[in-house]
């Protein structure tokens, strides 16, 4: 059986098996509305201001940062995969792109892109 | 040894010589979809169970006692608890998002949870990429904690999402290098061969220090995956109430709690995989006798054993170690656990090329 037959059977496995269960809940759960309850919990005191705004930068800037070594990393994995094969050639080749992302790391390091500010 | 594969054939051509293979193919789908649901809730429970347990040892109690002999029923009794309980429908949510990130949280972990080889020929996604697919399949789970957080329309749900993602997308870097490591060891990305080629000894003690090393950076950073331990501020009770669920009532919370609980289960299944060999019996280089007694203990045992002493291990440092700032998990990150990983994968290449034995 091909593996792509399997993968598909667990994504609808794994979404039948939330669907089925909420709607189980849903069905057998009591249920019952009042004003209050349909509010935002925040420890009790009346909702202040907005919740979706502008938000603190730090977050996005380690977000860019992976995006970066992280697509690295990816770029990384063939090579590894056929590391024993090409022997000694395999460090010459990988070497110069090492560096590079090294340099790229001391780079953000310098630049206290690293820092949590 | 053991070969499961054996029972799969038997019953693939049973059902093969009743009916048409179209039917067969579906009928098997179901039952494998079946199987590894049912497994992974057993998992599930029964590391609840554990996690209540060691939780109580390690701070002197006797945890969960009253239900059942030892508390075991206790599990079962919140389950349905959780079941029955009623879900709310919040007014200012952003319905669909809110609704579709326990999906996606259980979807990423069902997926990776289907690629961990329990035994020889009882894996269900077995690519031949089956390391990557693991990374790529266990970094969506990040997208659905963030949905979950920003469609709540709650400020803790916010800073909690925000955080886990900061967190979990900076330690994916770790784990993806110290599976590197591993796999320049191996020289291959499919988990039952990577098992298949520890057959002599297993990676930890092939690969010397850097393996050692790898493993780790490797439990380090799957701890911060799992937003548990000492890196639990996503969730910091007393500061976000409960982290991105807050809003979840219900089997919706039920969701987020299987799957964290599941996702330990999975960076330790993997861990045992690619480090302490998977399904293989322990052998120890010419004690014959020794090793042929160990070929008997059936390879879902050991998976399992070494799976659950990692997870004992991750539970260890969750209950004895003090919970991080922020600005210190990402130190921690950048600019220790990255430049080591690089530089221990790059020994591990020298290892591996000069035949270098640490």
């Amino acid at each position: 059986m091909s593996y792509y037959v399997l993968l598909f059977t667990m994504i609808v496995a794994s979404f039948l098996f939330v669907g089925l269960t909420m709607i189980i809940a849903r069905l057998i759960s009591p249920s019952s509305s009042n004003k209050n309850k349909s509010e935002a919990y925040e420890c009790g005191i009346p909702t202040q201001g907005k919740t979706w705004m502008q938000f603190k930068v730090g977050y996005y800037l380690f977000a860019i940062l992976f995006l970066m070594f992280d697509i690295e990393t990816v770029f990384l994995f063939p090579w590894a995969t056929i590391v024993q094969e090409m022997g000694k050639d395999a460090i010459f080749g990988i070497s110069f792109f090492l560096f590079i992302l090294i340099m790229g790391l001391a780079y953000a390091w310098r630049k206290k892109a690293l820092e949590w500010k | 040894m053991y070969d499961f594969s054996i029972i799969t054939t038997a019953i693939d051509q049973f059902l093969r010589s009743l009916m048409p293979s179209g039917l067969a193919i579906f009928i098997e789908c179901v039952l494998v979809g079946a199987c590894v649901l049912v497994a992974y809730i057993v998992l599930a429970i029964i590391m609840i169970f554990m996690e209540r347990k060691v939780c109580a040892a390690f701070q002197c109690r006797l945890g969960p006692m009253r239900v059942g002999f030892w508390g075991t029923l206790q599990v079962f009794s919140d389950v349905f608890k959780m079941i029955i309980k009623e879900i709310i429908d919040l007014k200012r949510t952003d319905n669909m998002l809110y609704n579709l990130a326990p999906f996606l949280v259980v979807l990423s972990s069902v997926l990776t949870f289907s690629c961990l080889p329990f035994a020889k020929g009882m894996e269900v996604l077995d690519f031949n990429v089956g390391l990557f697919f693991l990374m790529a399949t266990s970094s969506f789970g990040v997208l659905g904690i963030m949905l979950a957080g920003w469609s709540s329309n709650n400020k803790y749900s916010m800073i909690g999402a925000m955080r886990s993602g900061a967190q979990m997308v900076s330690y994916e870097l770790s784990i993806g290098i110290s599976m590197l490591t591993l796999v320049v060891l191996s020289g291959t990305l499919q988990l039952s061969e990577i098992v298949s080629r520890q057959s002599d000894a297993w990676f930890i003690v092939k690969g010397h220090i850097p393996a050692f090393i790898a493993f780790v950076i490797y439990l380090i950073a799957g701890n911060a995956e799992t937003n548990r331990g000492p890196f639990d501020l996503p969730e910091a009770e007393s500061e976000l109430t409960a982290g991105y669920h807050t809003e979840y009532s219900g089997m919706g919370f039920g969701f987020f709690y299987v799957a964290e609980f599941m996702n330990l289960f999975i960076v330790s299944g993997i861990a045992s995989t690619i480090f302490l060999g998977g399904w293989m019996p322990l052998h120890i280089l010419g004690l014959d006798g020794f090793n042929a007694a160990m070929d008997y203990i059936p390879g879902v045992v050991w998976f399992l054993g070494k799976t659950f002493f990692v997870i004992w291990l991750l539970m260890w440092i969750r209950w004895t170690f003090p919970r991080l700032r922020i600005d210190q998990v990402i130190t921690l990150e950048w600019k220790y656990l990255v430049p080591i990983g690089i530089v221990n994968l790059l020994i591990m290449t020298l290892c591996v090329v000069m035949g270098w034995t640490l």
